[in-house]
């Protein structure tokens, strides 16, 4: 057992800062589809134009702040978009043509994307200071793999916080379970629904900027994004961020321990994977009780 | 009688059953002056449609007939995703699978058994048919976002297990498929019109079996799965049999679909039922309008068209082009292609009338 532990402990944490990406990404996934009922599959879109801006600020070498300046920026224009999705999807209601809808912005992004950027593997370097690396069971590890992690457990916790001690918070959960009457005391429940859009999109680019340093950024990536992200967030249940939490870890652990173990049958671990849940628990492993949380 | 004149109408019966008539025609009758034109117009029309396709050969070079044959596939394919999307009210993203059984099955059949395209298709119907009975049995135990999720699975297992599997090429693909014939012993068909009219016979012979399914007790239960499945248990109905059958036809559609694209292709690789596959024979029904026939078709014929055939022209933008198309059509055209002229039921099947 410890000899195992021993051989794959550095495997295991490769699947946590997986992970911790994944939960980046899909928690706006699953918050969008929470709160706006919108299955937005531009997501994985959102999630490439963040590396980009990564590949397009960072050239070469990063210090410190200019990294925290090309978060911020990926941050922003998610937050952008996110915002003209959220006017885009507001007319729409069914959810087929939502699909429709985000599923043309992602291939227009895609091809805009590509057409800027080229068609070829582009890289962005770890910020200074994070490019090291540390010792693990007598092994070196990338720090940056590590700060990962310890970034997207702070966002989750705040996340968390937001949602669940706030006033922002109560109005997210207001808006999702009675909107009307929400609407009633004087909120736009609009602009909260909009807010939660915008956000939503700010954490997946973010998150493909943070990922950028180990995944690259290439035209298709997006595709492979998005497909993580739902197969993330309908395990874990949809509109739960707990969901999308435990959904992430547990694809982490698949797509890399198990494919570490199982190398025979690692392209069917994922999706048969996510058919064993799906069939015992058709609802995800942590569905949501009103939406938002 | 005003349900019994449509019923009977061919082409526009496709998508029109008795018990949606009556709140429809109201609106129907705007654009039709008398009953009359409103029976035989749709009539000369299909008339009008057939012998376009059937005619094809003879104005078109090689390469646009090719084109065209793999259009007819495609449709075909969406046609079978209609089936349980528009008709049954169970989005789905695993048609590819039953596509690409199809496909395997009739190219294997063609290089290692007979090259008789009868045979090559009743192969690649009846595996893909069981095939969609056995995972078909598990995946309508789910519905709404879940069952998409599922199907999508079975899609993207079928994909690897394709991807991996050295009998089918693997990765590299099925190569050296033989031309089919129609008679033993019969010239092989390798003129690119002959090629074309056997495709156009296999989408022709699914397209009327969908239309009879549609017309049957059966596709009256599938609607009706649609429209309310709690008001089917209701009444005493068992709605799991239904969408089994459903699942089991629109599976065995998909085959025949998948042989006709490899009778046309001659070739057939694991990137022909991947995941960009699915998500467009989902969103051709969707351009076209879920729950006709007619209409997802069209939108499927648009979107090759758009995706192989324009792009061309503009330098490789097809994707770009697509995404535009998407993106106008859900907001010009809120009920689908077919949904353009009379106002109809939505996607989901909620009345808007």
């Amino acid at each position: 057992m410890l000899s195992w532990l021993d051989a794959n402990a550095l495997t295991m944490i490769n699947g946590v800062a997986l992970a911790a990406v994944l939960f980046l990404i899909a928690v706006g996934l699953s918050l969008i589809f929470g709160t706006m009922n919108v299955l937005n599959l531009a997501h994985g879109a959102v999630s490439l134009t963040g590396a980009y801006i990564g590949v397009a600020l960072l050239d070469g070498s990063a210090t410190m702040p200019n990294f925290i300046v090309a978060v911020l920026a990926a941050a922003a224009v998610g937050l952008v978009i996110g915002g003209v999705l959220a006017v885009m999807t507001s007319s729409v209601k069914d959810h087929l043509r939502q699909a429709l809808l985000t599923l043309g912005v992602a291939l227009i992004a895609g091809d805009v994307l590509r057409e800027i950027f080229g068609a070829d593997v582009e890289s962005v370097p770890a910020p200074a200071g994070l490019d090291g690396a540390v010792s693990i069971l007598g092994r070196q590890y990338p720090l940056y793999r590590l700060s990962i992690i310890a970034v997207s457990a702070v966002i989750a916790i705040l996340l968390y916080l937001v949602l669940e001690r706030t006033r922002v918070g109560a109005m997210v959960r207001a808006t999702v379970a009675d909107r009307a009457m929400v609407e009633a005391i004087g909120i736009r429940t609009n602009l909260v629904l909009g807010g939660v859009f915008g956000v939503g999109a700010a954490l997946a680019s973010i998150g493909g900027l943070l990922a950028a340093p180990i995944l690259g950024a290439q035209p298709g990536l997006d595709d492979t994004v998005l497909l993580l992200g739902l197969v993330v967030v309908v395990v874990g249940g949809l509109g739960s961020l707990k969901g999308a939490l435990v959904g992430a870890l547990l694809v982490g652990q698949l797509q890399t321990l198990g494919v570490a173990m199982l190398s025979e049958y690692a392209s069917f671990l994922l999706f048969g994977a996510m058919a064993l849940v799906l069939l015992t628990r058709p609802r995800g492993l942590l569905p949501a009780k009103t939406g938002a949380h | 009688m005003e349900a019994r004149t449509v019923r009977d109408d061919p082409d526009a019966g496709a998508d029109v059953d008795g018990e949606d008539t009556k709140t429809r025609d109201p609106d129907r009758d705007r654009g039709w002056s008398s009953r009359s034109r409103h029976v035989v117009l749709p009539r000369v029309a299909l008339g009008v449609v057939l012998l376009v396709l059937a005619s094809l050969p003879l104005f078109l070079a090689p390469y646009p007939i090719g084109l065209a044959g793999r259009m007819l596939a495609f449709a075909l394919l969406v046609i079978s995703v209609d089936l349980l999307t528009g008709v049954t009210g169970m989005p789905t993203l695993g048609q590819v699978a039953y596509f690409g059984t199809g496909a395997y099955t009739a190219g294997l059949v063609g290089i290692h058994i007979t090259d008789n395209g009868f045979v090559q298709v009743a192969a690649g119907v009846g595996a893909a048919a069981v095939l969609a009975l056995f995972t078909g049995a598990i995946a309508v135990r789910t519905s709404g976002i879940v069952f998409l999720m599922v199907t999508l699975a079975i899609g993207e297992l079928v994909h690897q297990v394709a991807d991996s599997l050295s009998v089918v090429g693997a990765s590299n693909g099925l190569a050296g498929i033989p031309a089919v014939t129609l008679v033993p012993g019969g010239e092989p068909l390798l003129l690119a019109g002959y090629v074309y009219w056997w495709v156009l016979g296999v989408f022709l012979v699914g397209l009327l079996v969908a239309y009879l399914v549609l017309k049957s007790p059966l596709g009256r239960s599938m609607r009706g799965v649609r429209d309310g499945e709690q008001r089917l248990h209701a009444i005493g109905q068992h709605t799991y049999p239904v969408k089994l059958a459903a699942y089991v036809v629109a599976g065995g559609i998909a085959g025949a679909a998948g042989t006709a694209w490899v009778a046309q292709t001659r070739f057939f690789s694991p990137g022909d039922l991947g995941f960009d596959v699915a998500a467009f024979a989902l969103l051709s029904v969707v351009l076209g309008g879920a729950g006709t026939l007619w209409g997802p078709a069209i939108g499927a014929a648009v979107v090759v068209l758009v995706r192989d055939w324009l792009s061309a022209y503009v330098d490789g933008k097809g994707a770009l082009m697509l995404g535009v198309l998407f993106v106008v059509a859900v907001y010009t055209l809120p009920r689908g292609i077919a949904g353009a002229r009379w106002r109809r039921r939505s996607a989901t099947g909620r009345d808007t009338a």
